[in-house]
């Protein structure tokens, strides 16, 4: 341990193999590959859905169906044949459970495994997880105490039976059905997700969190989460996935829409951390998720998105600023190594006055990964005294991979105030050498100017995720952060 | 009948009646076969995203001038910089002035591009250089090499400085009808070589023109260039304006473009870095009113270590005007310690301005140091709260605050009397007379 130089570090990632990559055997009901219109109802009678969503559903999946690919994204790949993938996945056993005890203790072990300890959690964090193994909400804990504030917190298959009337008014109205090919796709697919509700001025008295995982083999992952917060409330939703390693690509396009009204506060956070795909570049996730906020007045939408995982991520968590003196910030790490590409950023668009928006992303390449940041900033031309401020970071670890930056902005008012910066660099010898003669080893040198680097986002993270966010990032850059 | 197809059928017209050796002819066939196959550009272009063309696609633009037309030089003096000596190389209408021009073969070549293209004693230089920096799957650029005939051609050979500055001027009359042109520049600067360059394009009636100018500029080892366009013309011209600069070991160029005028601008420039310790700097002062548009378009391609680029490009924007701004840097993977700036800030002054801006980069070593920036503001009400309190009217402290913003690049210009000439240009936009004199 006397010595530890970057050319160890770099070594050391490469051959970094992926720690969670365990598959769990659980009996699933699974549908055969493809997609048609027999397909979308079939998700939709086996969900019991009532007749609109059905309908949704099948005018989603026409227009999809004249839809192409897009392919602007910085990112190659070999693109998924939609026709040979199962577009619904349910573990078999579904009941509801009153206590964790009931559940499939394998399924427990897998959450134990991922460092999720659910009765941990119910005991110490105070967190409130909807566990969505595949598709199927399994368990969701403390749902009496967010019942008594009227927060509603369940699977979003649930809310279309129980609260049709929230679904109905908000499903699609931030993200359009025929928004884009992969939210159209999960608009007509979806299997399952996340709803949740927070009344007029309530503050959710705790972190509402979801874990995503792709379970089984073959099948794409469509979820769907909905957050609307009412006036004057407050909530802090976290989101968390990790999956197994899998030979062949799988898909996964999700749609998350949040809908923040008058003086409403939303956090997003999320740690994305998918089978990347081994050390050649075989297999890994292709991650295609539209995520999008829209904030009314005096609202604020907080986006925070440590990614790591994923072979291909196309992802823009963006932020509709339609009223006035609305909020929108995005703080992002992206970490690739080995094969990995990242196209991400986001979007902001001003609309109202005096609307303000924030974008801090770090992104660090290793190996041969390629890792973009592509945002756009729009002012329209009656958002008066809009202002925004963009920073984006790039850190290159070897002579392979490749940082692109491709920010769009675009000013129609001239009381616009727009900073917008970028840098690109390596981790500096002289800093490392400044750490080493204060007596702090190269390997703890390495760990603290990455550490450093992504503070800004990490900080960002609820304190109940911070911890998990480390142990992801740990990962792909394990060795460096100490 | 189509722009397009009038000039694919002009082009068929012009290749019988022109004379060319083989070479030529096989550039521009092959030139004029992708322009076929690309035809203009739209807005799905990434590289078009926010500039139409169509507008100017409506022009029913033709390529030959009818008739030969002269200016008196009377006329057309404030058009040049005339306080200083200088080589001139004048065009109207595409056709070369000799009255109004200077051109030398004394120990250099300062002459034209037409006489190069068809003398022997030049043919190696031009198979050497002619055509060989230019993007040759771009669309426009293309559309130049096929039509091309008259421009300037410079060679200056190695270790020679350039006594006096270099003034390329184009003027188009239009007087019968909308013109296109088509004016080609070929500058081959030798080791250790100095040239400093003026161009200019200017309409002088209110007929619409479409220039597509293409420039080709190849710097040797430790050569000097400095190349100023001044581009306040008519709001009735149009410039697509391409420029590729090819630079070797320790060369060190810099583009400094300053638009004004013309109804729609769109500057190509490129810079290629083909050796080690290349400086590349690129500036710009853009001020526009109306429903002007410009757009600029910036590659450094750093092909080699050790080399810097800097750019550095303020936009003011009034009234309905738009502004475009792409700055690109690309840093190939053998480009290790590449120090690679980028700045670009902009002013919006008018309620209806818009500006559009995307500096970008992409970057494949990873002991490089990049930046860019940019920023749109206006102007700091603190400090027109200051100028006011001194007593100085509204109108003129801003025009001041304006000129101080555009100061950092015009600081950098190296002809004082390019100075001046901007900065009255700058006053005159405003519609102020600046107190001071620089």
């Amino acid at each position: 341990m006397s010595k530890y130089t970057e050319a160890e570090l770099k070594k050391e990632l490469e051959t970094k193999e992926y720690a969670y990559g365990f598959y769990t055997d659980i009996d699933s009901d699974t549908f055969p590959p493809g997609l048609n219109e027999a397909v979308v109802r079939a998700i939709s009678l086996k969900k019991n859905e009532p007749e609109w969503m059905t309908e949704w559903r099948l005018e989603a999946f026409r227009h999809w169906e004249t839809m192409v690919e897009p392919e602007w994204a910085n990112v190659r790949y070999k693109k998924p044949e939609f026709q040979n993938i199962s577009y619904y996945s349910s573990p078999k056993q579904k009941p509801k459970y009153d206590s964790l005890d009931e559940v499939d203790p394998e399924l427990l072990d897998t959450f134990k495994r991922l460092g999720i300890s659910l009765d941990e959690q119910k005991l110490l964090a105070g967190v409130a997880v909807d566990v969505v193994m595949d598709s199927t909400s399994v368990a969701t804990t403390f749902k009496k105490t967010l019942a008594e504030k009227g927060i509603i917190f369940c699977s979003i298959s649930e809310a279309i039976k129980e609260h049709p009337e929230l679904v109905q008014k908000y499903l699609g109205t931030v993200v359009p059905k025929k928004d884009n090919f992969y939210a159209a796709l999960n608009s007509a697919v979806f299997s399952d997700g996340s709803f949740c509700y927070i009344p007029k001025g309530v503050r959710c008295p705790m972190e509402l969190s979801t874990y995503f995982r792709i379970n089984q083999a073959g099948t794409g992952q469509f979820e769907r989460t909905l957050v609307i917060a009412d006036q004057g409330s407050y909530v802090s939703y976290l989101e968390g996935c990790t999956a197994p390693s899998r030979d062949e690509n799988q898909l996964h396009a999700a749609v998350v829409e949040l809908i923040a009204l008058d003086d409403a506060e939303i956090k997003y956070s999320t740690v994305q951390n998918w089978f990347p795909g081994d050390k050649s570049g075989k297999g890994g996730v292709y991650n295609f998720v539209t995520k999008r906020g829209l904030c009314e007045n005096r609202a604020k939408i907080s986006w925070t998105q440590v990614e790591t995982g994923s072979a291909i991520t196309w992802k823009y968590p963006s932020c509709v600023l339609k009223g006035d003196d609305s909020i929108g910030e995005f703080y992002s790490i992206a970490v690739t190594n080995n094969f990995q590409q990242a196209d991400t950023g986001t979007k902001m668009i001003h609309l109202g006055k005096n609307t303000r928006s924030t974008i801090i992303s770090k992104g660090i390449s290793a190996g041969q990964s390629q890792n973009s940041y592509r945002g756009l900033v729009q002012i329209g031309p009656r958002a008066e005294n809009a202002r925004n401020f963009s920073q984006c970071d790039s850190l290159l670890m070897g002579n392979r991979c490749g940082a692109h930056t491709f920010p769009y902005i675009e000013a129609k008012n001239k009381t616009a105030q727009i900073e917008h910066e970028a840098t690109t660099s390596k981790i500096g010898e002289d800093q490392i050498f400044y750490c080493n003669q204060r007596g702090i080893e190269t390997e703890k040198a390495i760990a603290l100017i990455v550490n450093g680097f992504s503070k800004e986002v990490l900080n960002k993270l609820p304190m109940e995720f911070a911890v998990e966010a480390q142990k992801l990032l740990e990962i792909s850059l394990e060795g460096s952060v100490g | 009948m189509e722009l397009k197809e009038r000039l694919l059928a002009s082009y068929l017209a012009f290749e019988d009646r022109t004379e060319m050796d083989d070479h030529v002819r096989n550039i521009r066939s092959q030139a004029i076969k992708n322009f076929e196959s690309n035809g203009f550009p739209s807005k799905k272009d990434e590289e078009w995203k926010y500039t139409s063309l169509n507008p100017l696609l409506k022009v029913p633009y033709t390529v030959f001038s009818k008739k030969e037309n002269s200016v008196e030089f009377k006329d057309v003096k404030k058009y040049f910089l005339h306080e200083i000596d200088s080589y001139k190389l004048v065009f109207i209408d595409g056709v070369y002035s000799s009255f109004l021009s200077e051109t030398t073969h004394q120990g250099m070549d300062i002459c034209l591009l037409s006489s190069a293209l068809s003398k022997p004693k030049y043919k190696m230089v031009m198979d050497r250089f002619y055509n060989q920096a230019t993007d040759k799957n771009e669309s426009l650029t293309s559309l130049n090499t096929a039509f091309a005939t008259e421009g300037a051609y410079i060679n200056i050979p190695k270790g020679k400085v350039v006594n006096k500055p270099i003034q390329i001027i184009h003027f188009s009359t239009g007087q019968e009808s909308a013109l296109m042109l088509f004016p080609r520049n070929l500058i081959v600067v030798g080791e250790n070589a100095h040239v400093q360059i003026i161009e200019r394009h200017q309409s002088l009636y209110e007929n619409p023109v479409l220039t597509n100018a293409v420039t080709e500029i190849f710097a040797n080892k430790r050569a000097i260039v400095d190349y100023y366009k001044i581009q306040n013309d008519l709001p009735s011209a149009s410039l697509i304006d391409h420029t590729y600069i090819s630079q070797k070991q320790d060369s060190n160029c810099a583009v400094h473009t300053f638009s004004f005028g013309g109804k729609m601008t769109r500057n190509n420039l490129n810079f290629y870095q083909e050796g080690e310790h290349v400086q590349s700097t690129l500036k710009g002062i853009t001020l526009v009113g109306d429903k002007q548009h410009v757009d600029h378009h910036t590659l450094v391609a750093h092909n080699q270590p050790n080399c810097e680029s800097f750019q550095e490009y303020k936009g003011i924007y009034a009234d309905q005007s738009t502004g475009v701004f792409n700055g690109k840097v690309i840093v190939k993977k053998e480009a290790q310690k590449t120090n690679a700036y980028q700045q670009n800030n902009n002013l919006l002054t008018g309620d209806k301005a818009t500006i559009n801006t995307k500096p970008q980069l992409e970057i494949f070593a990873d002991d490089v140091k990049c930046s860019h920036g940019c920023t749109i503001g206006q102007l700091d009400k603190k400090a027109l709260f200051y100028l006011r309190a001194r007593g100085i009217p509204e109108k003129e402290a801003k025009a001041l605050l304006m000129y101080a913003f555009a100061n950092d690049v015009l600081s950098a210009v190296k002809i004082q009397e390019i100075k001046t000439r901007i900065t009255k240009i700058i006053a005159n936009k405003i519609g102020v007379k600046l107190g001071f004199d620089i």
